[in-house]
């Protein structure tokens, strides 16, 4: 399962990328292959505060529906409207066009699994 | 009891375990069993059992063998239908249920012989109709024996199962009738074929000795499927594709606390069949009285799924409960079904299902969703 090492990590299998002070948001691979075909995408307001460990949207497959949780601090500046529209893309393309949302950093991000951690946590589940 | 009734804390694999391993099949411990949710994607799974054919293991349902010179006659006093009228090689859906007319499980009975029948019983529930059955026994020629170990079941389902398996048996499938089933051959291997399935498709359910026999024909119907666009399918896209047929799943439509005329399947209870049966007194009061509940289609406008359990809303009164609910593949959007109380006026108001706290507007539609042209 792909894991790539420029991202850090969740406990509840998100991904997160920091760049000039903005977080990209998406679930990882492992996820993704978990769900199953994905269904529905409902990503957090642009202009909304979310605190790590947040809930904040929700992501649904034929079988089940998931939280999203918010792994920073900050205020959604962007959502992936591709993905609303057709949410199949966070199941083909995780780590790329099916990412979900932008957070502009309150804070440096705390606890967040490096890759190596990740992977330990989904081969001990898997 | 037969070793088979244990629980066993690690889910039991199927004869094909090696086979879903091989293929990459998500599995999952469902009923006690290691299953294939699904090999890729679910829904590529069931377009393909729409639109050409997809293959199930089903091993882990339950074989019940019933025999003896009143194998029918206790059949009669112990299930719902009206199993002595069954031809040879021929089947029924039918129903066991409680003194109380609560469904202990909904069955297919096959008839092989005279004095032999074929119960297969849902996963969960095998052991329940196993001991309900020996039960009901009591002072009937009559012998049940628990054969589910003893027999591997694949399905093909789909517009492309007649071509993709009339090469591979002795049978000649154009004279198997939509129930029935016959000992035959496919892949040169003695079979039970049956003209049976739960996906709205036509299609066949073989019966299989395990051993080498379950993977043999596995691979078979794989290969002539091939060029057809035959997929393995798991039990997701069987979900899926059974919602969309309008049939029950136990569990979901079906328990202890409902009984057959709830579930829309009053016609499965056989009240003018001669004799006393398990459930008779209650069921025919049920009848009489009329259900207190029924089943209704819905569709959702959304992309939001009615899930079990959510609360059905009738112009923001609360008349019911989904009991199924998935995105629909054919139907591009979700559909539910759901108990609502008897006298719910389904045709006038705004539905709504409560979808985790929110009001997602459905619209109540007949049953089935799907229905396949003939």
């Amino acid at each position: 399962m792909s894991v790539p090492a420029e991202l850090g990590y969740t406990n509840e299998h998100e991904w997160v990328a920091v760049k000039d002070g903005v977080a990209t948001i998406g679930i990882t691979a492992y996820a993704a292959e978990a769900l199953g075909d994905i269904v529905y995408l409902e990503p957090p307001e642009v202009g909304a505060t979310v605190a790590a460990g947040d809930t904040c949207g929700e992501v649904e497959s034929t079988k089940s529906v998931s939280d999203i949780y918010s792994p920073v601090n900050g205020e959604v500046i962007d959502v992936n409207r591709a993905a609303v529209d057709e949410p199949e893309v966070i199941g083909t393309d995780p780590f790329g066009q099916g990412w979900l949302f932008k957070v502009e950093l309150a804070d440096e991000p705390a606890d967040l699994l490096t890759p190596e951690q990740y992977t330990q946590l989904t081969e001990g589940e898997g | 009891m037969t070793a088979s009734s244990n629980s066993p804390a690690e889910p039991r694999r199927t004869p094909l375990h090696e086979v879903h391993e091989r293929l990459g099949a998500n599995l999952v411990d469902f009923a006690g069993w290691l299953m294939p949710l699904r090999y890729g994607s679910e829904s590529a799974e069931h377009r393909a059992v729409r639109e050409t054919a997809g293959l199930f293991d089903l091993s882990h349902m339950g074989e019940l063998l019933v025999t003896g010179p009143q194998a029918a006659e206790f059949l009669d006093r112990a299930l719902v239908g009206h199993l002595s009228a069954v031809t040879v090689g021929r089947a029924r859906y039918t129903m066991i249920t409680a003194e109380d007319g609560g469904v202990l499980d909904d069955l297919i009975v096959y008839r092989l012989a005279e004095e032999e029948y074929l119960v297969v019983a849902n996963a969960a529930n095998s052991d329940t109709v196993f001991a309900a059955l020996t039960e009901r026994a009591a002072g009937l020629d009559a012998r049940i024996a628990d054969r589910s170990a003893e027999y591997a079941l694949i399905a093909l389902q789909g517009p492309k199962a007649v071509e993709i398996l009339a090469p591979l048996t002795d049978a000649d499938l154009s004279g198997i009738k939509y129930y029935a089933g016959y000992r035959h051959t496919v892949a040169g291997l003695p079979v039970l074929l049956a003209r049976t399935g739960y996906t709205g498709e036509d299609g066949f359910e073989i019966f299989i000795n395990p051993g080498t026999g379950a993977a043999a024909v596995w691979e078979a119907l794989t290969k002539a499927g091939e060029p057809h666009g035959l997929l393995p399918a798991g039990l997701s896209a069987r979900d899926t594709l059974r919602l969309e047929a309008g049939m029950p799943l136990y569990g979901n439509e079906l328990s202890a606390d409902v009984t057959p005329y709830e579930a829309g399947l009053g016609r499965v209870v056989k009240l003018d069949k001669p004799g006393d049966f398990v459930g008779r007194e209650a069921l025919a009061a049920r009848a009489e009285s009329g259900p207190t509940r029924r089943l209704v289609g819905l569709t959702g406008r959304g992309r939001r799924v009615p899930r079990q359990g959510y609360a059905v809303m009738r112009d923001d009164q609360r008349v019911g409960v989904v009991t199924s609910g998935a995105p629909s593949p054919t139907l591009g959007r979700p559909v539910a079904v759901a108990y609502v109380d008897a006298d719910t006026d389904t045709t006038t108001g705004s539905f709504a299902v409560d979808v985790r706290g929110r009001a997602e507007a459905v619209d109540v539609v007949e049953l089935p969703f799907y229905k396949r042209g003939r």
